[in-house]
């Protein structure tokens, strides 16, 4: 079972390439992608698992030795994405099935979606900085196609500047991968580690870990480099937009997690300071986004950058509860807001417009939608019984304990503002008189509201089991504070 | 070398931001293409440029360049090559669509708010 972390990666690949030979037979391409995406599930689960039982798994692919081959290493923290990015997946794919339309699966639409889960659980899995490239592009690809496809006129107009972005923070990429390698002279993750530890961490290596967090900032829409994503993420249609604010911004979340505890943890007091900032302003700026628009969409677009911007504070405190928090609290946000979006996705379907100011009075017809928002709503807010609370608590815990007062102070204030940007949807969209809208007798809601409705299960199972899930956390957290671990993995036999 | 080669880099992506910075698609997409050269450029040169043989067994030389950036720099202009096609195309596609290349036209609320 040595290849066994290959899986997560092997299968989709496998599913896109043998689902572009017949792409008008809609009802095989369904079938497939959806066996094979749960297949997907069940290898993570297992993967999970290993990774309790037997420690980190790294394999050396073409059994070349670990600094001179690719390494790719799955520890708690990569393993238990990889199960979410899994499970995110098989649900908007579920939704899919009935949400996206004809003329789009005809188009290669689900070999995208799994050539878009081999480019996430590559970029989770690698232990090598230039094939993180690698993936984040076959990522980034596969992105592309899914927002573009359909080519309706907002649709072209926002994946020019979602393009043009990503084009620059990839060249960006390039260009800070090129003055690590000068340095450093090794791609080898572990091995930089080591490499940078010797050294010290002289200015210039200072200088990189600053352009690590610019280009990873670009993807995960941090505070002054989010300008793109709320244009962008409403263009596409609501499963893809799913797809993307679950996994995409979370793929430079997890990269700057990844690249700060492992390589650049030598003068906190800079990098992870301005990490701090940027993040707090993230939230403030997110907050502001997401209390200004009466738009559903827009609200959860906003939201996402708040939650991005928590789960970075907690990253910069360093501290142990922070990080736990961290890794928690971006494990639910990926479930809760693929759910948000896809609930969100089911009123517009039945409505037709995203406006509030046109909806109003949907529990009475639609009272399993109601309640179901109602409690993702809840979930995201952080509520103790629900998801969201654990990671909230132990970031916020983190942060007094680093003596960041300011910040965490703010966190601790974002949660109710969060609660009534996405109040102010159940409010407006839920309560009030019942209104008719056009062809909403056609929409097949209660097939739709499956996929929501088992992410949402699931989070509520993540919130209320977290004495079942804090272990597997732990673990994960225990490789981020400990650089050491997860080096020896790597390179054991030196 | 190196020195000259930075300097070369930097004009570079000193085009590359300006042509990006103007309206019309096209000086754009110019401008990610320089770019983009700018960045193989740069891995090249930060692999430093010392004298040596082309990295083939069969020279026999004593000393070779290093291969490392040579397969980076290979990996990265297919995929920007990928990449770039794409953007022409949807270039041309919201040419026919929008019927402008302006990007201040492209603004517009319409739908987007």
């Amino acid at each position: 079972m040595i290849n066994f972390l290959l899986l997560p990666i092997l299968i989709p690949l496998m599913t896109g390439v043998l689902l572009i030979f017949f792409p008008k037979h809609i009802k095989w391409q369904r079938w497939i992608a959806g066996i094979l995406s749960f297949i997907t599930i069940i290898v993570s689960m297992m993967l999970v698992q290993k990774v309790k039982t037997d420690g980190i798994q790294t394999l050396n692919v073409s059994s070349w030795d670990a600094p001179f081959g690719i390494t790719l290493v799955s520890d708690m923290l990569s393993a238990l994405l990889v199960l979410t990015t899994s499970i995110v997946a098989f649900t908007c794919l579920l939704f899919s099935f009935r949400g996206i339309g004809e003329e789009r699966e005809k188009f290669y639409y689900y070999p995208c979606c799994s050539f878009l889960i081999v480019g996430v659980n590559g970029a989770f899995t690698t232990g090598d900085i230039f094939n993180l490239f690698v993936f984040f592009e076959v990522m980034l690809m596969a992105s592309y196609a899914l927002i573009v496809l359909g080519g309706t006129k907002i649709q072209l107009r926002e994946t020019i500047k979602y393009l043009l972005v990503n084009v620059i923070s990839s060249a960006l990429f390039v260009i800070t991968v090129a003055y690590l390698y000068s340095v450093v002279g090794t791609l080898n993750m572990a091995h930089i580690s080591e490499r940078i530890s010797k050294v010290g961490q002289p200015g210039i290596i200072t200088v990189i870990a600053i352009l690590f967090l610019i280009v990873f900032g670009l993807k995960g829409a941090i505070f002054p480099l989010f300008f793109w994503l709320p244009g962008s993420y409403y263009a596409p249609p609501v499963p893809v937009m799913a797809l993307f604010g679950a996994l995409l911004t979370k793929v430079g979340v997890y990269s700057i997690m990844r690249t700060y505890t492992l390589f650049f943890y030598h003068d906190t007091g800079y990098t992870h300071q301005i990490l701090a900032i940027l993040a707090i302003l993230s939230i403030i700026f997110g907050v502001i986004g997401a209390i200004a628009y009466w738009d559903i969409k827009k609200i959860v677009i906003y939201n996402i950058i708040i939650a991005v911007g928590a789960i970075l504070f907690g990253v910069s405190a360093m501290t142990p509860d922070a990080l736990t928090g961290s890794v928690f609290y971006l494990i639910h946000d990926m479930l809760i807001k693929a759910a948000l979006f896809l609930l969100a996705g089911v009123m517009i379907a039945i409505t037709g417009t995203s406006n509030l100011k046109d909806i109003s009075g949907l529990i009475k017809r639609y009272p399993g939608l109601a309640w179901t928002f109602f409690v993702s709503a809840l979930a995201l807010a952080g509520i103790p019984p629900l998801s969201g609370f654990v990671g909230k608590l132990l970031i916020i815990k983190g942060g007094f304990e680093a003596e960041q007062y300011w910040g965490a102070a703010i966190v601790l204030m974002s949660s109710l503002l969060i609660l009534f940007s996405i109040m102010k949807i159940f409010i407006n969209g839920f309560w009030g008189t019942p209104r008719a809208y056009e062809g909403e007798e056609k929409v097949p809601v209660r097939t739709l509201m499956i996929a929501p409705v088992v992410l949402v299960m699931i989070s509520v199972f993540y919130g209320v089991g977290s004495e079942v899930i804090f272990p597997y956390v732990s673990q994960a957290t225990e490789t981020l504070l400990n650089p050491e671990i997860y080096i020896e993995a790597v390179l054991k036999e030196r | 070398m190196e020195i000259l080669m930075a300097f070369v880099i930097g004009i570079l992506f000193m085009c590359a931001t300006y042509l990006m910075l103007s309206k019309s698609l096209l000086r754009i997409i110019v401008g990610t293409g320089l770019l983009s050269h700018g960045a193989h450029l740069l891995i090249l040169t930060m692999g430093s440029l010392k004298r040596g043989a082309v990295p083939l067994l069969g020279e026999n030389a004593s000393s070779y360049t290093d291969p490392i950036p040579q397969a980076l720099i290979l990996t990265a202009i297919v995929i920007s090559f990928g990449v770039t096609a794409f953007f022409l195309v949807l270039a041309y596609r919201a040419y026919q669509e929008l019927g402008t290349d302006n990007m201040d036209k492209m603004r517009g609320n319409k739908g987007n708010d």
